[in-house]
C-alpha cells in the first residue's frame, strides 16, 4: 500500500480520535491548572417562604454573584497551578498519616480511600476473570458438539445485560431481605445484612464484576483454543504429558498474547469501576477514582459543581492507568520488537 | 432506586387537552419542566386545558433548569422550582419578577404563597413538604406509650417496642449517603438550634450543637435496620408499607402512600405527628414547591404563561387532588395527612436555609456523616473534616476569600 492510500484510509479516523479523545484531554488538562470563579457581593436579602399560618420572613446576609450589563454573571479565570491537585490529593494529611504508620486515617480521605478500592478491586478481579474466563473456554471446548450451543448462549448471557442493569439486579437479591439473603439466613440460621458493612459489599461489587466480564474472556479464549496447533498437542500425549501439563506447556503459551490482551482491556475497564458504585449505593463504604471525579462534577441543589478538582481527578485516573499498564505494553512491546507474536 | 431510575430515563409527559375549563384561550406556545411527582402532574394536566400547553415532568430536571433558563429564548417559560433550586436561577438571574402579573391574574393567589426575595415575588409557592413523624399508632397504644415529642421521647419509645419485639426495626430513617443523609445532619442541627455559617461564610458546624446532633443520629440508627447506610425514601415508605417499622421521619409526601390498599398492608394504621423536637425547636425544615417564570423570553409570553400556571393552580383542581400534597392553594381542607408539617411548623421548623453555600455544605455533610455513623472516626474528627471539605469547596467556588 502506498503512503498515499494509506492516509486516505488512516486520516478520517485519526481526525476523529484527536477532535473527540485527544482535544478533550488536553482541555482537561488545561482546565485543572485553572480556576473559574463568580464574582461575588455581599447583600442584605429579605427572603420570605410560605408558613403556617402566614409567611415567614428572613432578612440575611446572602452572598451573590455579581451579574454583568449582559445579564451573565460575571467571572474571573485565575491560574492555580496544582492547587487543585492538592485539594484532590490532601498531601499535607496524607504524608501525615503516612508518618505516623496510620492507615486508617489515610483512608479517610476520599482520593485515598478510592485509590484503595480501585486497586483492590482492579488487582483481585484480574486473575479471577481470566481464570473464570479459560475454565469455562476449555469446558466447552471439551464438551460434546451437540451442547456447545446452549453453553455457550447462557455463558455469554451476563455479558449482555447492561451494566447498571445488571449491578442492580444482584443488588435487589442481596438487599434487605431480598431472595438471596432470604436463603441465605434460612441456611446459616442467622441474620445477615449484606449491606451493613464495607467488605460484604466490596465482595459483592467483585463478584458481579467478574460474572459480567468472564464471558468477555470466555469469548476471546474459545478462539484462541480453535487455533492451537493439534500435532504439537498429540506429541505431547505420545509424550506421555498429563492434561495438566498439556494445558501449563501447549496451550497457555498459546493463548498468552490473548491473556495479555484481555489483562489489557480489564485493567483499563475495571480502574475505572463506576456502575458498581452507583448500582448497589456504596458510597458510605467504597468509592472509586472516577465515582470521584463524577460526584465533583454533578451539580448541589444551588448549581455548584468543581470543575477544577474534577479535571484534576480525571487526570489522576488517567496517571494512574498509564502506570499500571506500562508493564503490560513494555512486555508486548518486547515481544513485537523480538518478534515472537 | 427503581422509582429514580423510571423517572430519570426523562420521563416526558406531552399533554394537549381541550379547553374546558380554563379561563381563557391560549394562543402562545408555552412549555414548563418540573419535577415529576404526583403533584405536579395533577397541576400540569389542569394547565393543558388552556391549550398550546407542554409540561415535562423530569426528576433531573435540576441538571437542566439552570442551563434552559439562561439560553436566549428560553427553552421553558414556565419552570418548577423548590428552596434550594430557585439559587441557581436567582444567582444567574434568569427568573423575572411576578408583582405585576400577581397584580393582574393572581387574585386566587393567598399571601403565603408570594415567594418573595428583597421585596419582589420572585415566584409562586403551591405546596410544602416537610419530613415529620409518622408513627404506627395501633402499636403505640398496644404498649401504652404517647406518640414521642422529643427525640429523647422517641429512643424511648424505640426501646420499648425492640424490647417487645412487634416490628422487625422500631425506627426507620432516611439515611442513604448522599443527599438524604445531609438532610438528616441538617434537620438535627437547626433543631439543637445550631447555625452553619459565620458572616464570611466559614463554617461554623464544629460546636456542641454538632457533636450532639451527630451523637443523636447514632443513637437513631441504633434501632435502624442495619442496612440504613442505603436506605432512601422510597426504601423507607416500603419499610412502613410492610410492616417492617413503626416510627419513621418521613416526607410528607409519602403519607398518602401508607394507606394505599394497592402497596401498604398498614392501612389506616399509620398516622402523622409533628416532627420530634431537639434541643431548640422541631428537627426538621420546610420545604415548599412553587413556579417560577423566565427572564428572557418576552412579555407577552411571560403574561400567557403566567395566565397558564394560574389556572392549574384552581380550588376545582385541589378539590380533585386533596391528598396529593399539602397544598397552598385556596380551597384546601388540611385532611389527618396534613397535620405532620402543620405541627412541625407550629413547632418552629424553620425553612431549609436554601443558598449556594447551604449547597457546599449539604454536599460536604451528605458524604462526610456517614463516617462517624460507621465508627471510622469520632465526632469531632468527623466534623472537622465536613468543615474542611466545605472550606475547599467553597474556596474553590470563591465563596471564601
Amino acid at each position: 500500500m502506498n503512503s498515499k492510500t494509506f492516509a486516505a484510509f488512516v486520516g478520517p479516523s485519526i481526525f476523529l480520535m484527536l477532535l473527540f479523545i485527544a482535544a478533550p484531554l488536553i482541555s482537561v488538562f488545561l482546565q485543572s491548572f485553572y480556576l473559574t470563579q463568580p464574582v461575588f457581593e455581599t447583600v442584605q436579602v429579605e427572603t420570605c417562604t410560605p408558613g403556617f399560618p402566614t409567611q415567614t420572613c428572613v432578612t440575611e446576609t446572602k452572598t451573590q454573584p455579581i451579574l454583568g450589563d449582559d445579564g451573565k454573571i460575571v467571572t474571573t479565570v485565575k491560574y492555580v497551578g496544582l492547587e487543585s491537585y492538592r485539594n484532590v490529593l490532601e498531601p499535607d494529611r496524607a504524608w501525615a498519616a503516612l508518618k505516623a504508620f496510620d492507615i486508617g486515617a489515610l483512608l479517610t480521605i476520599d482520593f485515598w480511600k478510592a485509590l484503595r478500592f480501585t486497586l483492590t478491586f482492579t488487582l483481585v478481579t484480574l486473575p479471577l476473570v481470566i481464570g473464570v474466563g479459560l475454565a469455562i473456554a476449555i469446558t466447552v471446548n471439551n464438551a460434546t458438539r451437540m451442547i456447545r450451543g446452549p453453553i455457550i448462549f447462557v455463558s455469554l448471557l451476563p455479558f449482555i445485560i447492561t451494566p447498571v442493569i445488571g449491578a442492580l439486579s444482584i443488588r435487589w437479591l442481596f438487599i434487605g431481605d431480598g431472595i438471596m439473603t432470604a436463603f441465605l439466613e434460612w441456611w446459616l440460621a442467622r441474620d445477615i445484612s449484606m449491606f451493613a458493612q464495607g467488605w460484604t459489599i466490596e465482595l459483592l461489587m467483585m463478584f458481579y464484576r467478574v460474572w459480567h466480564v468472564a464471558p468477555f474472556a470466555f469469548v476471546v479464549f474459545y478462539a484462541g483454543l480453535q487455533t492451537v496447533n493439534q500435532d504439537t498437542l498429540e506429541s505431547a500425549m505420545i509424550d506421555g504429558a498429563s492434561r495438566w501439563e498439556r494445558l501449563r506447556y501447549v496451550v497457555i503459551p498459546h493463548l498468552m498474547p490473548l491473556i495479555v490482551f484481555i489483562s489489557l482491556i480489564h485493567l483499563m475497564d475495571s480502574y475505572r469501576v463506576f456502575e458498581e458504585i452507583v448500582g448497589f449505593s456504596s458510597q458510605a463504604y467504597r468509592i472509586s477514582l472516577q465515582w470521584l471525579t463524577y460526584d465533583f462534577l454533578t451539580p448541589d441543589d444551588s448549581g455548584n459543581r468543581s470543575i477544577s478538582r474534577a479535571s484534576a481527578s480525571a487526570m489522576l485516573t488517567m496517571i494512574g492507568i498509564v502506570v499500571l499498564l506500562v508493564p503490560l505494553l513494555r512486555k508486548t512491546w518486547r515481544d513485537h520488537k523480538g518478534g515472537k507474536v | 432506586m427503581l422509582k429514580k431510575l423510571l423517572l430519570a430515563s426523562a420521563m416526558t409527559l406531552a399533554v394537549t387537552g381541550a379547553a374546558s375549563a380554563c379561563d381563557f384561550e391560549n394562543t402562545t406556545t408555552i412549555k414548563s419542566l418540573s419535577a415529576g411527582f404526583e403533584a405536579w402532574k395533577a397541576v400540569t394536566t389542569e394547565m393543558a386545558k388552556c391549550g398550546n400547553f407542554e409540561a415535562e415532568l423530569d426528576q433531573e430536571f435540576r441538571t437542566k433548569q439552570p442551563a434552559a433558563f439562561a439560553a436566549d429564548p428560553a427553552l421553558y417559560q414556565i419552570g418548577g422550582v423548590a428552596n434550594g433550586t430557585l439559587v441557581p436561577l436567582m444567582n444567574e438571574g434568569t427568573v423575572r419578577p411576578l408583582d405585576d402579573l400577581v397584580e393582574k391574574y393572581g387574585q386566587n393567589l393567598t399571601p403565603n404563597q408570594l415567594i418573595k426575595v428583597d421585596g419582589k415575588i420572585m415566584a409562586i409557592a403551591m405546596m410544602v413538604n416537610a419530613q415529620h413523624l409518622m408513627y404506627r399508632e395501633d402499636i403505640l397504644t398496644d404498649l401504652g406509650i404517647p406518640v414521642p415529642k422529643t427525640y429523647d421521647e422517641v429512643l424511648a419509645a424505640a426501646a420499648k417496642i425492640k424490647e417487645a419485639g412487634v416490628v422487625d426495626y422500631p425506627i426507620g430513617g432516611t439515611f442513604q449517603t448522599g443527599w438524604n443523609l445531609g438532610e438528616e445532619f441538617v434537620n438535627m442541627y437547626l433543631g439543637m438550634g445550631g447555625t452553619f455559617f459565620a458572616e464570611d461564610n466559614t463554617p461554623t458546624i464544629e460546636n456542641a450543637e454538632g457533636i450532639a446532633s451527630l451523637e443523636m443520629l447514632k443513637k437513631l440508627t441504633e434501632y435502624m435496620d442495619p442496612e440504613y447506610l442505603v436506605s432512601d425514601s422510597t426504601y423507607v415508605q416500603q419499610q412502613f408499607q410492610q410492616g417492617k417499622i413503626a416510627m419513621a421521619n418521613l416526607w410528607a409526601s409519602r403519607a398518602g402512600a401508607m394507606d394505599d390498599p394497592d402497596e401498604s398492608q398498614v392501612v389506616g394504621k399509620v398516622k402523622m405527628a409533628g416532627a420530634p423536637t431537639a434541643n431548640a425547636r422541631a428537627a426538621s425544615t420546610l420545604w415548599w414547591d412553587g413556579m417560577v417564570i423566565a427572564k428572557n423570553i418576552t412579555d407577552e409570553e411571560a403574561e400567557a404563561a403566567f395566565r397558564v400556571a394560574m389556572n392549574g393552580l384552581t380550588p376545582e383542581m385541589v378539590k380533585a387532588n386533596n391528598d396529593a400534597a399539602v397544598w397552598l392553594v385556596q380551597g384546601y381542607e388540611p385532611g389527618p395527612l396534613a397535620q405532620g408539617v402543620v405541627q412541625t411548623a407550629e413547632a418552629g421548623a424553620l425553612p431549609y436555609p436554601a443558598s449556594s453555600q447551604m449547597g457546599l455544605m449539604h454536599t460536604a455533610l451528605g458524604n462526610g456523616v456517614a463516617d462517624y455513623l460507621t465508627g471510622a472516626k469520632d465526632a469531632e474528627t468527623t466534623l472537622k473534616d465536613i468543615a474542611g471539605a466545605y472550606t475547599t469547596s467553597a474556596k474553590e467556588a470563591g465563596l471564601i476569600k
